[in-house]
């Protein structure tokens, strides 16, 4: 490998959290986007094709180490691993809201639950899913809240954009209304 | 969700409330297994299979049910009321509850997509996912009579005399065995308790050195290790920044 794949290699080895590009463009600020992208794929190619047990995958708008999915059993049954543990249907509904509609507030989710969402907005800001992301115009400038990188991470999506698109959902809909948004 | 009895009977339609995440959840669950057209709901019908259901629950995590239950019902009673046929004005009073549904319903299969995203990504595991060595308890001591009785026979099987109901004048000498036991350290890294008590000991005497030695290692000046119960203790100096 040459040094820059190394660096590349060595930095996401270390960290604990998915990697800008930005970020690992401070390891050689003389290669171009290009280059690293090329030095990433070739890393990507190496763990992929050289049976290593580990991959890179790209997520939350970065990238990032992790072992492969065909190991998580063994590696759980060892207790060398913790899986997540997993979100109510409540929550993961508020969550697919927040995702879909951010920055929304309180009420609109609650609207288009039926059910109160304190609770549950309280364990995914804890669980570090979504956070307040600015205040509404509307009556007493509620809250609104949008995902964090996490939620990304979580989910191993790039971005919002790998989301699935409301058209192609099987329930078509449009919800998006912009009067259906919060205090706009 | 489980049925009591075949859905043909209306009101014996028997669900499970604390599956569902909402009423409309339920709503729609109700709507979807009886393959109703979702355009045209039987409202008569399924608010009172709403009502129903509603029942088993508690006040307090009725509330949200209670408003549904009411708007179903209200719903109910303005399809109810007599129109003409050509009446191009009137709105269907469920047009607004379908759309709600409907929006639920998405939700719904957005829902099912991230489950099935954050299903695959638990099966990669990032760095920093290894879970802290769980700290291990500390082994219950288990004792019995005997074996306690045995290890004092031990200790006094030490002692010429072993005199266990004499009042003693002499008071414990502390000092002296503290003394005595940083003599040993001075010489050695380690060494068994029992060399600490000096030679013939009396009673006093291993009280003393059992205050002492308990007293230093409570200062930090010694290290006491015991590999099981009634094996030697072993009394060392310590980590090295210790002795140093």
């Amino acid at each position: 490998m040459d040094r820059l794949s190394r660096l590349l290699e060595a930095a996401l080895f270390a960290a604990s959290r998915p990697v800008t590009l930005d970020e690992l463009r401070r390891l050689d600020p003389e290669a171009s986007e290009g280059e690293l992208r090329a030095a990433l794929t070739a890393l990507r190619l190496r763990y992929d094709e050289g049976g290593h047990g580990i991959e890179l995958a790209e997520l939350a708008d970065g990238w990032q180490v992790l072992t492969r999915p065909e190991l998580a059993d063994a590696l759980a049954q060892a207790q060398l691993v913790d899986r997540p543990r997993r979100l109510s249907t409540a929550a993961m509904e508020t969550l697919a809201l927040i995702a879909y509609r951010q920055p929304v507030g309180r009420s609109e989710i609650e609207e288009v639950r039926g059910v109160a969402a304190d609770g549950v907005l309280r364990l995914l800001q804890d669980r570090g899913l979504v956070a307040v992301v600015g205040r509404g115009e509307g009556l007493g400038r509620p809250l609104l809240y949008g995902t964090t990188p996490l939620f990304l991470e979580l989910l191993g999506l790039k971005s919002l954009q790998d989301l699935p698109r409301v058209d192609e959902l099987a329930v078509a809909l449009t919800p998006l209304a912009p009067e259906s948004i919060e205090g706009a | 969700m489980t049925f009591a009895t075949p859905p043909t009977d209306d009101r014996a339609f028997v669900v499970q409330l604390a599956e569902f995440s909402g009423p409309l959840d339920l709503l729609l669950t109700l709507i979807r297994d009886q393959e109703i057209d979702i355009t045209d709901i039987p409202i008569a019908r399924i608010a009172d299979q709403f009502v129903a259901a509603i029942h088993q629950l508690g006040l307090n995590q009725a509330a949200d049910y209670l408003e549904m239950a009411a708007r179903l019902l209200r719903i109910k009673v303005q399809m109810l009321l007599p129109r003409r046929f050509d009446d191009e004005a009137w709105e269907d009073p469920r047009a607004e509850l379908v759309r709600r549904l409907l929006e639920y319903e998405q939700i719904r299969e957005i829902v099912g997509w991230l489950v099935d995203r954050a299903t695959l990504r638990a099966d990669r595991f990032a760095r920093g996912w290894a879970p802290e060595a769980p700290e291990r308890p500390a082994a219950p001591l288990v004792l019995d009579l005997a074996s306690l009785l045995h290890a004092v026979d031990d200790v006094l099987r030490g002692m010429p005399q072993p005199m266990l109901h004499r009042v003693v004048a002499r008071p414990l000498d502390v000092e002296g065995a503290t003394r005595r036991i940083e003599g040993l350290l001075a010489e050695r890294e380690r060494f068994d308790l029992r060399e600490a008590f000096g030679e013939a000991p009396t009673i006093a005497d291993v009280i003393s050195t059992l205050l002492a030695i308990l007293e230093l290692a409570r200062l930090g000046r010694v290290h006491l290790a015991q590999q099981s119960p009634f094996s030697p203790v072993d009394v060392n100096r310590g980590p090295v920044e210790q002795a140093a």
